[in-house]
């Protein structure tokens, strides 16, 4: 499972790493619903008496659902996404990724991550950026890739902030761009902004694999290859890379020691936050309890606070 | 009767115990307060009253100085040197007062740390000491510095574990009561015993991280979301230079340029230079990586990012940048910490392949890190 920001993915995996079902929706907001409605899609795909042994939790919700669901492995999306590239293109250097709100880049040398690199303090150009300016410009995220290939004169976007870039963008709509050299523009900012913050300083060197929701726009993807002048590969399995990692992690991390039950999702879970009183940081911890048992809890400082608030 | 002063300062880990030691001989008379710990109150009270883009530990100081104030503190301390740092005090105590506090400021900054002048603020403040017995306080404040850095260091580099952080709990309560060098050396001498005993000798040689940065940003675990604690947890071999024992004795810019060469040909201001130049001495003793933490908006430290670069391209060492603010969630710095700690440690296994394929006895040597022979 890779629970992102944005959407959540989920693949399941035999023994010699096929991919039995797969599936992805939206986030909104919600993980442990996303959860609940990914798991009876998958499900739904699965033949009847299938047996999970492993369960791998990725993206920025890991914690939450992994404790939900009792995963043998919680990793983080870079580790996830590496591992899961790499078991599809072994010979993968560099792997580019831009997801709802984050956007990074995997150095990969000898089959392991070499280096890496993270958008830092704000979410400028990632797909979250990109989905707010097509419902700007009256077109849908999917529209964008399209329209923005038919564009022969691109609009100079300043792609350094999004607020920047976006009241760029008005000006430019206002003073008469046509909308398909605005959305080109738009594309290309993503692609310079992302190399020159999060790919600064590092060796892009080919094969080069993008992935991520936003590599699902061949605008962004055609704005890459025009800025590196080298193939960049997209995979129809892109945005579930880090879903499979995951699931590879899991495999490697042993099994459960019961199969996995499909209807365990469907269980009442309940989070409840509690500011910690025990002195004046106040941390905010937060409970999960399934079925009104204390699962797991996090956000707390010191050990302190941990037990109290069970139950 | 004058009711007896109350001497409040801010926190940096945990140099409170040798600051109120200090104070308490400087002032026999007055009572020492040092600020309350720092919490995430004390980060939203410093912020609201300071410069939006000024570096985080001013907002820290600030947060800790006002509840120091209305803790009942009347006198308040700062150091100050080097970088922006420099003007700390003198934007405190104006906005202080703005407030409406009434306090006095001693700012070690304004006296230029010449001795002859601090002796002659501190005698205006109402010491009592002679400027051989005030010099005598300052010796016993800096040996107890030393040993508590000695000490610091120890568990660091032992991951921490194996009761190691109840020791030197232990040796800074037992320090606060100590009243000399010889008592000080002692006391230290036996908690290291006590230390080196505890701690075995591990199955595996462990990760070993180095960390460099901006000074506050390294040292207070507050402001770094227990950086170290955490690395410990994985059971990380820490190295850290940076420590109050070596802002006091460190190498002049002379040596450490020397040290940077290839990276730095000029001091960038604060430490930046040192952040550099003991990088390149982690990459030569072949050190699994280095974490450069620094304080949001911390200009020295930002200069010292593309040597740290280059160095890191050099060398094939990973080095991870992080930037702390008072809005930094601690979910995106967790993600990036676990990251890097799975990468070492594979770059590690995968390196370790390579010597048992080759018989590369020569594991720690920079150049021959990477390939068989």
């Amino acid at each position: 499972m890779d629970i992102g920001s944005i959407s959540t993915k989920g693949v399941v995996l035999d023994e010699t790493n096929h991919v039995l079902a797969d599936h992805y929706l939206l986030t909104q907001g919600d993980p442990i619903g996303a959860t609940r409605r990914l798991l009876r899609e998958l499900q739904a795909q699965l033949p009847a008496h299938t047996h999970i042994h492993a369960i791998g939790t990725t993206g920025s919700a890991r914690r939450l659902v992994g404790a939900m669901l009792g995963a043998t492995a919680i990793k983080n999306e870079i580790t996830a996404h590496a591992v899961g590239t790499l078991s599809r293109h072994p010979d993968v250097r560099t792997i580019l990724e831009i997801g709802g709100q984050d956007s990074k880049i995997i150095l990969i040398r000898g089959g392991i991550v070499a280096d890496y690199a993270m958008n830092t303090l704000c979410a400028a150009g990632t797909g979250a950026f990109l989905s707010a300016q097509a419902g700007r410009l009256g077109l849908t995220v999917e529209e964008m890739g399209p329209v923005a290939l038919t564009s022969t004169t691109p609009a100079r976007i300043a792609a350094r902030c999004t607020v920047f870039a976006e009241s760029d963008l008005i000006h430019k709509a206002q003073g008469g761009h046509r909308l398909e050299d605005l959305v080109a523009g738009l594309v290309s900012a993503v692609a310079e902004n992302y190399l020159a913050n999060v790919g600064k300083g590092k060796a892009i060197t080919p094969p080069i694999v993008f992935q991520g929701g936003v590599s699902r726009n061949q605008g962004v993807v055609a704005a890459f290859e025009h800025e590196l002048g080298c193939e960049i590969l997209t995979d129809p399995a892109g945005h579930l890379m880090g879903a499979i990692g995951a699931a590879h992690l899991a495999t490697d991390s042993g099994r459960l020691d019961t199969p996995f039950q499909f209807d365990l999702a469907e269980d009442a879970y309940q989070t409840h936050t509690n500011p910690c009183t025990l002195c004046p940081n106040h941390c905010e911890i937060v409970y999960f309890y399934r079925e009104n048992i204390c699962l797991d809890h996090w956000g707390n400082r010191c050990n302190r606070g941990g037990a109290e608030g069970r139950n | 009767m004058k009711q007896p002063r109350v001497i409040s300062f801010p926190h940096m880990a945990d140099y409170a115990v040798p600051l109120e030691l200090l104070f308490g001989r400087l002032f026999p008379h007055a009572e020492i307060r040092p600020a309350p710990p720092i919490t995430k109150e004390t980060a939203v009270l410093g912020a609201r009253h300071s410069p939006d883009f000024i570096c985080e530990p001013f907002k820290y100081n600030m947060g800790n100085f006002i509840e120091g104030l209305e803790a009942g503190a009347d006198t308040l301390f700062q150091t100050g040197t080097g970088c922006r740092y420099g003007y700390y005090g003198e934007l405190q105590e104006q906005i202080l007062t703005d407030l409406g506090y009434d306090f006095q400021f001693i700012c070690l900054n304004r006296d230029g740390v010449r001795p002859r002048q601090v002796y002659n603020t501190l005698r205006t403040l109402g010491s009592p000491l002679t400027l051989p017995r005030m010099a005598g306080a300052f010796a016993v404040a800096v040996e107890s510095i030393r040993a508590k850095d000695k000490l610091a260091d120890y568990v660091r580099r032992h991951g921490g574990g194996n009761g190691l952080e109840d020791i030197y709990n232990k040796f800074l309560q037992a320090l606060l009561i100590a009243d000399s060098v010889p008592k000080i050396f002692t006391l230290m001498r036996a908690h290291l015993k006590q230390m080196q005993d505890t701690s075995q000798t591990q199955p595996a040689p462990p990760l070993r991280v180095g960390i460099v940065g901006d000074l506050y940003t390294v040292m207070e675990p507050f402001s770094n979301y227990d950086l170290e604690r955490k690395l410990a947890k994985r059971g990380v071999s820490i190295s850290r230079r940076m420590s109050v024992t070596f802002l006091l004795f460190g190498p002049p810019n002379r040596r450490t340029l020397r040290q940077a060469e290839g990276y730095l040909r000029y001091p960038v201001g604060a430490n930046g230079l040192d952040s550099v130049a003991q990088s390149v001495s982690y990459a030569k003793q072949g050190f699994d990586g280095v974490i450069h933490a620094k304080a949001f908006g911390c200009t020295p430290e930002l200069n010292a990012v593309p040597a740290l670069m280059n160095l890191s391209r050099d060398c094939d060492m990973p080095i991870l940048h992080l930037s702390f603010d008072t809005h930094l969630s601690p979910a995106g710095f967790e993600t990036r910490l676990e990251a890097f700690l799975d990468m070492i440690e594979m770059r590690r296994q995968q390196r370790h392949a390579d010597t048992c394929k080759s018989r590369d006895g020569h594991r720690f040597h920079l150049h021959q890190r990477r390939g068989t022979r």
